[in-house]
């Protein structure tokens, strides 16, 4: 019984730690998106954000300085974004594949320029790393049944960023619904004529909501390559912007929903690495090829049956013209 | 977007030869930032790419692959779809290509020939397929699904490679190698029976099977009924349903086909060089697919050209990855992203600009 139990916590608490770059980054589409800025572009900030993260934080040895450079890299493609289909009206998407293709090409130049291993960073010594935090008492309760294991190994002993970003989730829900900024942010991609001529600016507003994203992108990184991992490794994000992108889009656009979406994606990954190799009854053991692309397979199905009808904000992706 | 008031020559030379120009002045000043020079960078290029008979052939040979990848996308986006898994459905009709060749490799080449292009096509459209049925009939964001269903492709391409299709004895994951009579005749083989010596290149007789696609998707899309009923449903599918079109149906036929095309990049690079079936060998051509539909503006003469500049980017490449050893083969793909991103997304940068520019003097032409 106590077996499952461990069992069960540990998964969990793999779920959560994976969950941390998926909720940050579907947060960014979330923000961008309720402003009606398409993001295809979330893989490719948070692969900048990686690698900034893990070349800054290897050079300085400090991750704070890190973390900070990666936000900086990130919300500068937010804003080449912006200039883009904000300014210029050009396609959303194309302009996200085309961020994602540029830093899925500049991160391994550069890294190979800087350190001539394969486009990677060297591997961060553990104090230019998020380590994990072990709460008050973590040690203390463990023997206590059923709570302690929980407390001990599912709230602590994870990294600093991961506890932020569950911080951050209440809190872009509340900038969102309740503050004034959400209100507008939200009436810009529902109905920019209003906001216009409420006399707000819509171009602006729009800014600030793709800068918002880059920010959470730039963190999302950030813990890739200095929390969840040890370095920079080449395409690292492996498809987690596009996963939470989906995520977005089955949570409709709603902060609470996209969490749990986030939660399901982290939990296929926590289950992918435990299934590997183990013998299950009936089936025998699964090929990891086909255990590797279960987060893909799930995300497929989730859009295609479990959605129901999905209303996108209502001028999501359609650039603004301000009449003359 | 009002009617553009621009003269032809400027909307179609102009417009996409400054967006060009600027995506490689930004190409540049990453070279320059790591300490390359970047006027030797795009000579290096230019001399690998055109500067002697064999670079040319291999320049062609990488447009091959992209002709193929950019009708696919093109002819998605005539319907508004975004197809951006022409990487997956090439892989997937690399498949039906390699199973034709290993299985039916004892047929004569004028039989093969065709069964590779079905099986290709097949395989590819395959791959295409479901995406675009949930896509017309539930509603699931194509670009999400297509992306993911390269992971998906990528997963089984290796289960099979390295399971089932592997060369008995071989640790590699590859299948065993084609029979001769498969492989697709090299250009300097065939000119060589007409008495005319080239230089030994990759480049073969799927160039020509490219050229034809481009001449079947132009008719496709502006000669036939199908290609007229989607593209109204790309412009305007709510008016296109008022016009007894089925939505559904369009999408359907335009992914089918954008799959078959992407599917057929095996041809070239599978019966023409490898002569087996090895991991990864799409190599991001389906990628690229999306610069070259965006470059090309959409029609086949502009597909080949941008294929062909994309090609020279790819021999050239690798011509300064070799000279500047600070600069790696992913530069290529950096600007690649700069093409897209100003070519694509920033299209309509110098437009206003221009516009003032010409129709100020329209207007005192007519004074």
């Amino acid at each position: 019984m106590n077996d499952i139990l461990m069992h069960l916590v540990l998964v969990a608490d793999a779920t959560v730690r994976m969950s941390t770059p998926l909720i940050l980054a579907a947060l960014a589409g979330l923000c961008s998106e309720r402003a009606a800025v398409i993001d295809i572009g979330l893989e490719g900030k948070m692969l900048g954000g990686a690698f900034v993260a893990g070349t800054v934080s290897y050079m300085t040895g400090s991750v704070w300085l890190g973390l900070m450079a990666a936000i900086v890299a990130s919300v500068l493609l937010a804003l080449l974004h912006g200039f883009a289909c904000i300014t210029h009206r050009g396609n959303q998407v194309v302009s996200g594949m085309a961020i994602n293709i540029v830093v899925a090409g500049l991160a391994p130049t550069l890294g190979h320029a800087l350190f001539h291993i394969n486009g990677d960073t060297p591997s961060l010594p553990a104090s230019a790393r998020f380590m994990s935090i072990t709460l008050p008492g973590a040690d203390f309760f463990r023997d206590v049944p059923l709570l302690g294991p929980l407390y001990s190994e599912l709230i602590s002993g994870h990294n600093l960023l991961t506890y932020l970003t569950f911080a951050l989730i209440p809190f872009v829900a509340w900038m969102l619904y309740k503050t004034r900024f959400g209100l507008r942010l939200r009436a810009v991609g529902e109905n920019p004529e209003a906001v216009d001529t409420a006399g707000i600016s819509v171009e602006w507003l729009r800014y600030r909501a793709v800068m918002i994203a880059g920010v959470l992108c730039g963190i999302a990184g950030a813990s890739l390559s200095t929390a969840l991992g040890a370095s920079f490794i080449r395409d690292m994000t492996a498809g987690k912007g596009y996963l939470a992108l989906a995520a977005m889009i089955f949570g409709k656009w709603k902060p609470k929903l996209t969490v749990i979406a986030c939660l399901l994606f982290a939990f296929t990954d926590a289950l992918q690495a435990r299934l590997q190799g183990v013998e299950l009854p009936i089936v025998g053991e699964i090929p990891v090829q086909f255990i590797i692309m279960l987060p893909y397979v799930m995300t497929v199905i989730l859009l295609a049956g479990f959605v129901g009808k999905v209303v996108a904000p209502k001028a999501d992706g359609i650039p603004y013209v301000k009449e003359r | 977007m009002a009617q553009s008031k621009l003269p032809g020559w400027v909307n179609a030379g102009l417009i996409p030869a400054l967006n060009l120009l600027t995506a490689f002045f930004v190409s540049g000043l990453v070279i320059l930032a790591m300490g390359e020079n970047p006027i030797d960078a795009f000579g290096y290029l230019i001399y690998g790419a055109f500067g002697y008979e064999q670079a040319i052939g291999y320049t062609l040979f990488y447009a091959t692959n992209f002709v193929f990848t950019g009708l696919a996308v093109a002819v998605a986006f005539h319907c508004y779809l975004f197809n951006i898994g022409g990487e997956g459905q090439a892989y997937i009709g690399g498949l039906g290509i390699g199973l034709v060749c290993l299985y039916l490799g004892d047929l004569p080449f004028w039989a093969i020939l065709p069964l590779t292009v079905i099986g290709g096509a097949l395989f590819g459209a395959a791959w295409a397929a479901i995406p675009a049925y949930l896509q017309a009939k539930r509603g699931s964001h194509i670009v999400i699904t297509t992306i993911m269903f390269n992971f998906i492709g990528s997963s089984v391409m290796t289960f099979l490679l390295v399971e089932w299709l592997k060369k008995p004895g071989s640790q590699l994951p590859e299948t065993s190698h084609f029979p001769d009579q498969t492989w697709m005749p090299k250009m300097w083989e065939l000119a060589e029976k007409f008495g005319i010596k080239m230089a030994h290149s990759p480049l073969n007789l799927s160039l020509i099977i490219a050229l034809l696609c481009c001449v079947g998707v132009w008719f496709f899309i502006w000669r036939t009924r199908w290609g007229y009923e989607m593209r109204a449903v790309g412009r305007n599918p709510d008016a296109a349903v008022y016009g007894g079109i089925s939505p559904a149906k369009s999408i359907m036929i335009a992914m089918l086909i954008s799959g078959g095309l992407a599917g057929l990049v095996g041809l070239n690079e599978l019966m023409g060089v490898q002569h087996r079936v090895i991991i990864n060998f799409t190599n991001g051509y389906g990628f690229v697919g999306i610069a070259i539909a965006l470059m090309g503006r959409n029609h086949p003469v502009g597909i080949f050209f941008a294929a062909l500049l994309m090609g020279a980017l790819f021999q050239g490449g690798s011509e300064v990855a070799f000279e500047m050893p600070n600069i790696t083969r992913d530069m290529i793909w950096t600007i690649q992203g700069f093409v897209i991103l100003f070519t694509g997304a920033l299209e309509h940068m110098y437009r206003s600009r221009l516009e003032k520019i010409f129709i100020r003097k329209d207007a005192e032409g007519t004074v």
